[in-house]
């Protein structure tokens, strides 16, 4: 039963991380590129943590994984916030 | 199907499309017209190898590699947000000089 979880959990990780590749290619603009890759190159990440811990089953990884995520997700909005901010100044869109 | 089996080939199915994923990753640094478009590749690319990092982990049964995805997840902001406010830094600084920054140049 854990294994198919895992399983499905890496599919939909893979998914989301090539959604987010496909995206950066054809996307028109900046805004829209970094959009794809925030959005869904960390759901992608993070889906696939969690399929690591599913997978081990320890606390000791299932905490390592879980400190993973957060780190993900309080730097990836500050990197997307600083170079979204550079983006829109650049395009007079304030 | 057994479940094992089921987990091992999506498995190998999650390391492709992150491997794809990668790539075109790096063909958006590679072409990206603007600044701002390689550094938005750039960053995907280290959210990226913190996936890898987890699918290795899982593939050697070797849990050290959750080690480099924390370290990963912490570190690799900071090259962005340096990138970022050096393109700013020079933005500004045009903008003082009272150059057109419209213009459509590489930056």
């Amino acid at each position: 039963m854990i294994e198919v979880l895992t399983g499905i959990t890496l599919l939909l990780g893979g998914f989301f991380a090539l959604v987010a590749g496909w995206g950066i290619v054809k996307l028109p603009d900046v805004l829209t590129r970094m959009h794809a890759s925030t959005k869904a190159g960390t759901l992608g990440s993070m889906l696939t943590l969690t399929a690591a811990a599913l997978a081990f089953g320890e606390m000791s990884v299932v905490m390592r994984c879980l400190i993973g995520v957060i780190f993900l997700l309080l730097t990836a909005p500050i990197a997307a916030h600083m170079i979204g901010r550079a983006a829109a100044r650049k395009q007079n869109y304030f | 199907m057994t479940p094992e089996l089921f987990m091992e080939w999506s498995l190998d199915a999650a390391f492709v499309m992150v491997m794809v994923a990668i790539a075109l990753a790096f063909v958006r640094l590679a072409l990206g017209p603007t600044l701002h478009d390689r550094v938005v590749a750039l960053d995907m690319m280290t959210v990226l190898i913190v996936a890898f990092c987890a699918l290795y982990a899982i593939r050697n049964d070797d849990s050290a590699f959750l080690d480099i995805v924390i370290v990963l997840a912490l570190v690799g902001f900071l090259a962005t947000v340096a990138l970022a406010r050096f393109a700013e830094r020079r933005l500004m600084m045009r903008e003082e000089r009272g150059e057109d920054i419209k213009e459509d140049r590489d930056d």
